[in-house]
């Protein structure tokens, strides 16, 4: 097709429409040609598959149900997560481990923002590889590692890409907290010394469900411990869709106590 | 910059108070736990970019553990050396409890504790005073605090190691900010249920 002219380029352009890759965003969700069971078309709000060395991110009301999946068994979702609208309220990874009392991210684990309030629960995992103490990589740490860590390169780091997440939604490096991450796992020996469990393979998938309307930041990339001399990222999918909040009804309010007031301060705002 | 046995800087942090300073590439900050079992949370920033800040998870996966002790490396978010522990007689400081604030506290031990003093308060007001404010505020080493993690992953502050007059020296590799909360937290082991002073001694 002719470029040479503003006519022949328009009809080049356009004439790309349609075009299915595998790893892009379907809009509208709806249009996702497999929503999890019970699930109807038109509660999703958003499909995606995201690319290994790729980003995404979304802002989620509050209710919405978030189901990360490991396509291929080599994604890593490093997450971020701010309560929409007004972000200096985030992940805070150290309460998260310390007020559960526990490491390891689970089914029933509640992630926690600095203000002492539920930013997700936890509510489905097939995987049990997750960690909540390595953060993610730098520029730096994959250019030793990969030679190389910018975005566009072939081994992009996750505090690169999680800038550029961070930057669409007006935020800064100053707003990147550490990280926790999704299907790469990590375990503490009594020593303190750490050990690289990987993935539980393809297929598995973490679901989360925003407790408070949350602008999501995910960046999908190997995690910095991996010891691979490769880097290795594959494809993740990425599904949300209309549902409900965790109630005082519901047995994760009550799981334990530290919880039950972390679901009391996060009503107390939400009402 | 030679080092000398005469200090530039020693001042004794009383219980509960916050303090900051700036210590000079290759000069010495050594953190001596007076009384015995006080939690110094510590946050460490590049003094001329701020935004180069201590990161934890740098720090726990450039050493491999979740620990510090002697030659534990103190990295920052761009994985850049910040400062180096170059003496410790107390053997074991933690990376991943955090700061207590008057937010968690609600959630740990209930909200009658909400009116009390906690760390993230101290670090927004010396902060504060270098232009921080609390988007700054990272995940942050808690010097002489005792956080052993088992099989399952259950996790918490338990009785410290420490004692006093056990110390932990840190050498500055390039500039660096030190904010400190010398941890008012009553409420569970990290002080022995009661804040005592720190000292400070820059050589």
């Amino acid at each position: 097709m002719a470029t040479s002219t503003t006519y022949g380029a328009r009809e080049h352009a356009r004439a790309q429409e349609g075009t299915r890759s595998d790893t892009m965003p379907v809009l509208p969700a709806s249009d996702w040609p497999a929503p999890p069971d019970g699930v109807a078309p038109a509660d999703l709000v958003w499909a995606e598959t995201v690319a290994g060395g790729g980003y995404t991110h979304k802002v989620l009301a509050r209710g919405t149900e978030l189901r990360l999946t490991d396509l291929a068994g080599d994604a890593c979702a490093h997450l971020l997560l701010y309560v929409a609208g007004r972000p200096w309220e985030r992940l805070n990874v150290a309460d998260t481990v310390k007020v559960l009392w526990n490491a390891y991210l689970g089914e029933g684990h509640l992630l926690l923002s600095d203000q002492g309030r539920v930013l997700a629960s936890v509510v489905t995992d097939t995987s049990g590889r997750h960690d909540t103490v390595c953060g993610t990589s730098t520029l730096r740490r994959n250019t030793e590692r990969y030679g190389d860590g910018t975005p566009h390169g072939p081994a992009p780091a996750g505090r690169e890409l999680f800038t550029l997440a961070a930057a669409k939604h007006g935020l800064e490096r100053r707003d990147l907290p550490p990280s926790i991450s999704f299907f790469q796992g990590v375990r503490v020996g009594p020593d303190g010394g750490l050990t690289f469990t990987g993935s539980a393979g393809a297929g598995a998938s973490v679901t989360l469900r925003a407790e408070m309307p949350l602008t999501v930041l995910i960046a999908n990339t190997a995690h910095p411990i991996d010891p691979r001399p490769a880097y290795t990222c594959t494809p993740m999918e990425v599904l949300a869709w209309r549902a409900r909040p965790t109630g005082p009804g519901d047995p994760l309010w009550q799981a334990s106590p530290e919880g039950r007031r972390a679901f009391l301060n996060t009503a107390e705002v939400t009402r | 910059m030679t080092l000398t046995d005469t200090p530039v800087l020693d001042v004794t942090v009383p219980a509960r108070a916050p303090w900051s300073a700036i210590v000079r590439a290759g000069q010495e900050l050594t953190i001596t736990d007076l009384g015995g079992n006080q939690a110094v949370d510590c946050l460490l920033y590049d003094a001329h970019d701020t935004a180069v800040r201590y990161s934890a998870p740098d720090t726990v996966h450039a050493q491999g553990g979740i620990f510090l002790t002697t030659g534990s490396v103190l990295m920052s978010n761009e994985h850049t050396p910040l400062m180096t522990v170059v003496a410790d007689t107390c053997g074991r400081h933690d990376t991943v409890g955090g700061a207590c604030s008057k937010e968690s506290n609600t959630l740990r031990y209930g909200h009658h504790t909400y009116s009390q003093h906690a760390c993230v308060e101290n670090f927004l007001i010396e902060g504060g005073r270098h232009g921080l404010g609390k988007r700054d505020l990272v995940s942050n080493i808690n010097w002489f605090m005792n956080v052993p993690v088992e099989p399952d992953g259950t996790l918490g502050i338990v009785d410290g190691i420490s004692a006093p007059g056990l110390a932990v020296t840190l050498r500055a590799e390039t500039d660096v900010l030190v904010l400190v909360s010398n941890c008012p937290q009553i409420n569970n082991p990290c002080n022995g249920f009661d804040p005592t002073p720190v000292r400070m001694t820059v050589r």
